[in-house]
Formats: structure tokens, sequence, C-alpha cells
């Protein structure tokens, strides 16, 4: 079937094969590889997105069920060419290893930092409760974020 | 594959009357589809139905999302609402999802039992109310017909003055109970222990509650006994999350800690 949808900013037209996640659209057929595939059952958050303005899972969401959405993925969580002011305080930290995990983190973080521009890192860990990370421990994400004072706009 | 995202109630039901299965946060949903467990033909999208996230006093949508529960919810509700799943898991999962899975591990289901809440249950013949005891009939089995759409949460008119959510497992976040509970205790000190996760269904503690009800002011071997009580009353099992010792044992603490929250 045929979706419509904007992502990050720009009209989208799709077909989507049943029973497909927003995931599989997103990194298959739409050309933005992102936001990455993991679990596919809403535990490791590398798949994070803005959904009509909530951050969740894209692999649990039915591609057929986004027509008519807003969807901002990571490519698009900061102005073409320039980083997220969450993107510069965790490469200014060196909280990036594999980077697998990397877009969801960023992904959820900008959407803390869009209602809470000084998290504490009680609420740092809280947001980020969603998106596993297996390489750095979560200390040096966390040490990136806070005291950081970010305006980020989305 | 075909999908319709109804803008009525009336039209969701014409949705399901002829197979459509009905999708709301996706979040339980969409793992059985994703791992090819399930394959429906026809999906009723509600996550943009307006009439499913009202929510009026007591009668509470069954669209309305965790995260909005976390922020507004009666103080056990929202309690339980901040334990589920993540922020991503929040935003997208709805107390309505929670029941129409009715999952033995239901984070919402503690509170319901605990003050008699009502499922609001539509057809196109029209809304009845069930109650919870009358909703949930085994492991993810519930009154509710095919046809039938969950449309609300229906709370007594009256909450308990105190109450308090609790729940066990084997970690903080992102994790599915071993045991969750929620005691009220009321001025008048009407006790009542909802627990999850120790039973087909979620279940009350109906001795512990009237053990403990007659009592004013609970002393250290009240409190004991009536912990004792509640591990007895119990009908937990042995599965990869935990054993049936294990849960027993759990839910007796649990609700002794969560009953000493009501009395402070
Ligand atoms: C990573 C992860 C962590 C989780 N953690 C928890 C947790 O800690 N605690 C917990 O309790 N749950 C947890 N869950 C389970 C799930 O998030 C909840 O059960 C949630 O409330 C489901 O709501 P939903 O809107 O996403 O439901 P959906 O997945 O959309 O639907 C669930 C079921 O209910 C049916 N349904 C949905 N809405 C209606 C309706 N209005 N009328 C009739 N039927 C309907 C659907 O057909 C489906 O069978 C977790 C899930 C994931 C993926
Ligand atoms: S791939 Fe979506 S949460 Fe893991
Ligand atoms: S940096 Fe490797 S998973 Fe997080």
């Amino acid at each position: 079937m045929i979706v419509e949808l904007t992502i990050n900013g720009d009209p989208v037209t799709a077909r989507v094969a049943y029973p497909g996640n927003l995931l599989d659209l997103l990194r298959d057929d739409l050309g933005l590889p992102g936001s990455k595939s993991a679990c596919e059952q809403g535990e490791c958050g590398s798949c994070s997105v803005i959904l009509d303005g909530e951050l969740v899972c894209s692999c649990l969401v039915l591609a057929a069920d986004a027509h008519g959405s807003t969807v901002t993925t990571v490519e698009g969580i900061s102005a073409a060419g320039s980083l997220h002011p969450v993107q510069e305080a965790m490469q200014r930290a060196g909280a990036v290893q594999c980077g697998f995990c990397t877009p969801g983190i960023v992904v959820a973080a900008a959407d803390l930092f869009a209602v809470n521009p000084q998290p504490t890192a009680t609420e740092i860990k809280e947001a980020l409760a969603g998106n596993i990370c297996r390489c750095t421990g979560y200390g040096a994400i966390v040490r990136a974020l806070e005291g950081t004072e970010i305006v980020a706009d989305r | 594959m075909e999908i319709v995202h109804p803008s009525s109630i009336e039209e969701a039901l014409a949705g399901l009357s002829d197979g459509g299965v009905p999708l709301a946060g996706g979040t339980d949903l969409m793992v059985e589809v994703n791992f090819g467990h399930i394959r429906p033909e026809k999906v009723v999208g509600l996550r943009r139905l307006e009439p499913l996230k009202e929510w009026a006093g007591s009668r509470i949508g069954a669209g309305v999302t965790w995260r909005r529960i976390e922020r507004q919810g009666p103080t056990a509700l929202a309690e339980a609402a901040r334990t589920v799943g993540s922020p991503q898991i929040r935003n997208a999962g709805t107390i309505g999802g929670n029941l129409g899975t009715a999952s033995p591990a239901g984070d919402g289901h503690p509170f319901l039992a605990a003050v008699d809440a009502s499922i609001e249950l539509t057809s196109a013949d029209g809304s009845r109310l069930v109650t919870w005891d009358e909703f949930f009939v085994g492991v993810k089995e519930t009154a509710r017909a095919p046809d039938e759409l969950i449309t609300a949460v229906e709370l007594p008119g009256e909450l308990p003055e105190r109450q308090a959510f609790g729940k066990i497992g084997i970690r903080n976040a992102m994790v599915i109970a071993t045991v969750c509970a929620v005691v009220t205790r009321s001025d008048d000190r009407r006790t009542t222990v909802g627990l999850g996760s120790v039973a087909p269904t979620p279940m009350r503690a109906p001795r512990a509650e009237t053990m403990i009800s007659s009592i004013a002011r609970p002393t250290d071997a009240d409190l004991s006994e009536f912990q004792r009580l509640v591990s007895e009353e119990v009908r937990p099992i042995t599965d990869h999350r935990s054993t049936e010792e294990y849960r027993r044992h759990g839910a007796g603490v649990l609700a002794r800690r969560l009953l000493e929250r009501c009395l402070r």
C-alpha cells in the first residue's frame, strides 16, 4: 500500500511492504540508515525517532500506520551540515565507541533537552533508560550531557 | 493487508466487525508482528482516534498513553505508569493496549483491581461496563468480544486517600514485573491489595485486607500477619522470570512495604 508522510520536513510517498515497520521503511526504502535495527522489540532504542512529536521506537510503528504522520529521524535532528548541541557534546566528551547506539541516544537526548534544557544526571539516566549501549557503560554519555545547557529546537 | 484510520468510534467498530485487529501504540502488537507470530489481514489504527484519548474525571479513555497517566494520573496509577518500559514505550503504549494484551504482569492492572475499576467495552450494539474481575478471564484472555473496542477505564468517583504502587524486577528500568502490587488505605481504615504477576489474572488478597482493615494502628506483629496472609493468598507459578517461592515471598514483602508507606 502507499503511505504519505513527512520525514525531516520533506513530504514522502512510499510503497510499504506488509507487515513492515517504520524502521525498515526508513532504512531500506528511503535511504535513511541512521536509525539502527537491533532488537525489533522495543528494548534497545537504537531505532528511536520522533513521531508526531513523541519519542518512539520506529521498529514498533507499523509503516502503514505512519500514513499522514510527521517523523524526525537522527538525520533531521539538526539542520543540514550542522550538528545538534547533543551531538557536539557527545563528540567533545568522546561518548561514542562503536557508535551503534549513538543515533538512538542522540534522538532520545534531543527529545529530553527540548523540554528540559538543564537536566540532572538522574533525569538524563531516566530519559535514556530505553537506550542500550554495550560499549561505554553509559558514564561517558551521561557526563557528556550533564552540566551542558542545551537550548535545542527541533 | 488493509489498514483503516477511523475518525470516530463508529468507524472503528465497523473496522472490527469484519475481522480488523485494533492497533493502538503497537508496543505489544508490533513485537508479535515483527517476529512473525501474527499477521493480521486488516488493522484498525487507533493511535490518532481522538475520542479514545479523552480523559474526563474518573473516565480514562483507552487511548490515553502511560506518559499522560504518569503526569496526571491518580497517585498509584501514575507510579505504575512511571515504571512501564522506557520513555519510548510510555509515549506510545496505552492503558487500553495494556488491557487488550491482559498479560498477568501488566503494570496497570493491580491499581484497577485495588480500586475496583470497570472496563467499558463498546460494540455496534452499545456500551457495557464490566468489572475488572469479570474482564480478566485468564492469561492474556479477556471478556472482550472480537467486535468490541475497549473504549475506557472507569474509576470510582472517590479514590482511597492513600495509595502506593510497587514492582519487583531484576533491574530498575525496562523490566517486566516479577511481582507488582498496589495497596490502598482509606481514612476509614479500609485497605485493599491489588496484585499482578502472581496468578493467571490480576487478583486481590481478601483475607489480608479484612484482617488489616479492622486495625486502626497496626503493630509490627499485625504487619507481619498481613504479609503472611498475602503470601498465602497468591497463586504464582515458576517460569523463566522467577520461581513460585520467590514470587510468594516477594508479594508479601512488597504488600507490607506498600502498606507501611500508606500508614506513614
Ligand atoms: C520494551 C517493552 C517494555 C515494556 N514494558 C512494560 C512494562 O514495564 N509494564 C507493562 O505493563 N507493559 C510493558 N510493555 C508492554 C506494553 O508496552 C503495554 O502492555 C502497553 O500498555 C500496550 O499498549 P499499546 O497501546 O502499545 O498496545 P498495542 O500493542 O497497540 O495493542 C495491544 C493489544 O491490545 C489490543 N488493543 C489495543 N487497543 C485496544 C482497544 N482500544 N480495544 C481493544 N483492543 C485493543 C491490540 O489488538 C493488541 O492485541 C512493554 C513493551 C515493550 C516492547
Ligand atoms: S530496534 Fe527498535 S528498539 Fe531495538
Ligand atoms: S557505543 Fe557501542 S553500543 Fe554504544
